[in-house]
């Protein structure tokens, strides 16, 4: 530590603090403004109940099995008179545990018949660990919220 | 010196006490807003926002409110009496300093003739209160801590005391009135006087210096070094007793730079007027407010510097200390005295 | 009575002056919550006063099984999970992985997914040393750097997370390419997942302020006097030690060897790029941080090249859906931020790997603390610990 030395590398740090203190801030106050997450995030899952036929694959392919899924066969009258009565199977219980949930994404992707999607948003935080537990209807609601796709680089 | 205002010895002392009781407390909160929020923007952040609706001016308050609110835990294994002590030994310590900072020409405790002499005696109590912290916390980084403290401040206390002899050479007199009455001389032209700042640089670089170490702040914050004891001899504290360290520490802060502006910038004096051609009331009401103005200079300065520089390593301090620090004190006292005598 | 012999008395004086007073080691336990020790990392310290006599390190708060849990997931889920080894650059972990996989399988990657995944890898090496950054100088007592690399480094995530639409946990690697099409953000599904539009340009806009910020921190941290003080000739590890250790990444670097995985191995096209892996001289803390800082500019060239010449095409190799991996085994290794990552993958030809032994970098890097630290200050133990650079995610695994 020579005396030459320690003058300059102190005032360039100080200079550096110095010309920072007069810059505008770029903070995010969040609770007052919110910055708008990209049409990508992976914020929550959302479910469109008309499109799932209880297929299973979701909540076969999650890596930490925080899916839940119950269904029912139901006998639905022949589309035309005279015709065989269907089966159609319908969703009893949809539930995401997003207390397990580790948004890896591999649900929305394995969904063959397109009943679930990502949507950015993230304010869902509870109080009880429990809560945390969306259940179908909470998962419709989330339908509203999904953005269009970004457009892509050329 | 003793009669303020034509009232009589007595009443003039409550007044005196009452002031400083009022102004004391108050004296910390500024610069603990300050750092807060000086701070924040130097590391482009926004930093206290909604305490108090604007700017969060009132974020201090609102920290000695929730330091209240805590529980007074003590450890098992600290030694009771004496940790409970030691918050308020520090803090008395940094308290007493103020019977002899001149806010004005009678603004002051008391103008001892040993006066700076005082100041730095009792300052060096709050090493102990520092120490018996780190020693009865039972903790061993508290403890580590508790003697890193006592280290530095045992070696910075030599420094300190080095770069006031200047001064007090230069001025023939340690009283804190007679300094500042010496440094009105108005050489230049009749219109300004010069502090002591300008002939005694290089005492109050060393001042500067010392006087961080003193107070621990960065770059010689080893005692509480976060990084490396968690908070060194505080890491047992909490609650109001936190509060009353945290506090001494910034009426530290502001003891120091009162100091330093009244041993080298003409303290209460605002340099390009003569506040004796002012009515009394008048130039106790201004001398105040000149000698906020030069702290808030220095507390400026320290802040910058904390929030810019790392720390150095205990070993590096101790050689800054006595490698440097002293020996150009002391060339500093010799030169001093030989400009002296020969003008 | 005892006779004064002046003699005798000389011999006394002269021992007493050279004996040292022996006292009792204190042991310090640093950890496993303590600031410095990045998360759970204990070490059981004995000290002489503020000297290190000897340091243990205890690892494994943090275990949370890879190896075995990869036993019993496919492999799409396993890229899931390999990216949380080290969280800070979580993208660069799934490389490995899925290049073993891929090896296994003798899938062709098309061109333009081997450049987003080494455009990504990069940008997870720049946000991983912006942490570092961040976190040396606080280490050392200097706070403000933290803020000013945090924000630089919220730029690159931004991008990631443009992308990949994770910003921790990219989760975009598939086998045979990047995740080409899903029902990610859209009503109309399926959606072909390519780089939104605007990404090459930002990117070129971000890497100017990676660039500027890694001169602010020259200025503000690599200048500064006390930080030299700190950190040069501190925590010494020369290169024959290092190597000894298995010491690899940007610490093996700073000690001198010119040992770069980017340009010894193939698993992503570094040789089609100009760039210079910086070294060190001493192997000192000093060094360590030199060669992070100077790989940041290097990465950010290595970004910008790659955005400049990413060619257009496919981002998926044909693979079936569900996928099996044929028999055999296979080791990949790859530079990461930390250091050499490697995935010995061994299949029997099921859809869940037979085994998954991770060669993490943090790990390896950490073996060389009881030897380093030996006999050095407390603070000094900060410092080096620090300058190593790991993340207990990837210790522990």
């Amino acid at each position: 530590m020579t005396t030459r030395s320690v003058i300059p590398g102190l005032a360039k740090g100080m200079w550096i603090t110095l010309k920072t203190l007069f810059k505008r801030v770029p903070t995010v106050q969040y609770p007052l403004e919110k910055e708008i997450p990209v049409p990508r995030a992976r914020g929550v899952i959302a479910l469109d109940v008309e499109a799932c036929t209880v297929c299973m694959l979701c909540a076969r392919e999650c890596p930490d099995w925080c899916i839940y899924i119950e269904g029912h066969k139901e006998e639905q009258p022949p589309s035309k008179p005279g015709g065989r009565p269907r089966t159609r199977a319908t969703l009893d219980r949809f539930d995401i545990d997003y207390a397990l949930c580790m948004y890896c994404g591999i649900c929305v992707e394995v969904c063959p018949f397109d009943a679930l999607f990502w949507s950015p948003e993230f304010e869902y935080s509870e109080y009880g660990i429990s809560e945390m537990l969306h259940d179908k209807e909470r998962l419709t609601d989330w339908l509203a919220t999904v953005p269009d796709p970004p457009s892509l680089e050329s | 010196m003793i009669v303020v205002f034509g009232i009589g010895f007595w009443a003039g002392l409550a007044l005196k006490i009452g002031i400083m009781a009022a102004i004391v407390p108050v004296v910390a909160l500024p610069i603990i807003f300050a750092e807060l929020k000086l701070s924040a923007h130097m590391q482009h952040r926004i930093g206290p926002y909604f305490a108090g609706g604007k700017f969060g001016w009132a974020q201090p308050l609102a920290d000695g409110l929730k330091f209240f609110q805590k529980e007074d835990l003590v450890p098992d294994s600290a030694d009771k009496v004496v940790y409970k002590i030691a918050p308020y030994l520090v803090l008395a310590a940094a308290l007493a300093v103020f019977v002899v900072i001149p806010f004005g020409p009678d603004l002051i405790g008391r103008d001892l003739d040993l006066g700076i002499f005082f100041a730095l005696a009792i300052s060096s109590v709050s090493t102990i209160g520092i120490l018996i912290a780190g020693w009865s916390s039972g903790n061993k980084y508290s403890l580590i801590g508790g003697l890193r403290a006592a280290a530095q401040l045992i070696a910075y206390e030599l420094p300190l005391f080095l770069a006031v002899v200047g001064v007090v050479i230069q001025a023939e007199t340690m009283s804190m009135i007679g300094i500042i009455d010496a440094q009105q001389t108005y050489e230049v032209f009749g219109l300004f006087a010069i502090p002591y700042i300008i002939p005694q640089f290089v005492g109050f670089v060393i001042f500067f210096i010392a006087a961080l170490a003193e107070l621990s702040r960065t770059p010689f914050d080893m005692p509480i070094a976060e990084s490396e004891l968690v908070m060194g001899y505080l890491t047992e504290y909490s609650g109001f007793r936190f509060a009353v360290f945290f506090i001494g520490e910034y009426i530290g802060i502001f003891t120091m730079s009162a100091i330093m502006a009244t041993l080298w910038m003409g303290g209460y004096d605002p340099l390009f007027f003569d506040l004796a051609s002012l009515s009394d009331v008048a130039a106790n009401v201004i001398g105040p407010l000149v000698l906020f103005g030069k702290v808030a200079i220095l507390v400026f300065l320290m802040i910058w510097m904390r929030w810019t520089f790392p720390r150095f390593r205990e070993d590096q301090l101790q050689d800054l200390a006595w490698k440097w620090l002293i020996p150009i004190g002391l060339m500093n006292i010799a030169v001093t005295a030989i400009f002296k005598v020969v003008l | 009575m005892q006779t004064l012999d002046p003699q005798a008395m000389a011999h006394i004086s002269e021992v007493s002056v050279s004996v040292e007073l022996q006292t009792a080691d204190m042991t310090l336990n640093i950890g496993p919550q303590h600031p410095s020790t990045h998360g759970v990392l204990r070490l059981v310290a004995k000290v002489d006063g503020e000297r290190v006599s000897s340091v243990e390190p205890v690892i494994g708060y943090m275990h949370r099984g890879y190896e075995k849990l990869a036993e019993v997931r496919t492999y799409p889920q396993i890229t899931a999970l390999v990216n949380r080894i080290d969280w800070v650059s979580g993208f660069a972990n799934e490389i490995p992985f899925v290049v073993a996989a891929e090896r296994l399988m003798g899938l062709e990657v098309p061109e333009r997914a081997q450049y987003i995944r080494l455009i990504l890898t990069e940008m997870a090496r720049i946000s991983s040393h912006l942490i570092f950054m961040s976190s040396y100088p606080l280490e050392i007592g200097a706070a403000t750097p933290l803020m000013h690399a945090l924000r630089e480094r919220e730029r690159v995530l931004d991008l990631l997370e443009s992308v990949t639409g994770g910003r921790f946990h990219p989760n975009f690697n598939r086998l045979g390419g990047v995740k080409p099409a899903a029902g990610a953000g859209a009503q109309t599904k399926k959606v072909v997942q390519d780089l939104p539009a605007g990404f090459l340009a930002d990117t070129r806009a971000a890497m100017g302020k990676v660039r500027d910020i890694c001169d602010d921190l020259e200025g503000l941290v690599t200048g500064n006097e006390i930080f030299q003080a700190r950190t040069i000739g501190v925590g010494i590890m020369p290169a024959d030690k290092a190597a000894a250790f298995g010491v690899s990444g940007p610490n093996l670097r700073a000690s001198g060897p010119d040992y770069d995985l980017r340009k010894h191995a193939d698993y992503l096209p570094y040789d089609r790029f100009d760039f210079e892996v910086p070294i060190g001289r001493n192997g000192d803390c000093f060094d360590r941080y030199r060669v992070r800082l100077e790989e940041i500019r290097q990465a950010a060239s290595i970004i910008v090249q790659a955005v400049d010449s990413i060619p257009s095409g496919p981002l998926q190799a044909k693979v079936p859906k569900i996928i099996k991996v044929p028999e055999g085994e296979v080791y990949v290794r790859a530079e990461n931020p930390k250091g050499e990552m490697g995935y010995h993958l061994v299949s029997d030809g099921g859809r869940m790997p037979y085994r998954l032994k991770v060669r993490s970098a943090s790990f390896s890097n950490l073996s060389v603390l009881p030897w380093l630290l030996e006999g050095q200050l407390v603070p000094d133990l900060i410092a080096i610990l620090g300058s190593l650079d790991f993340v207990l995610g990837d210790v522990d695994r």
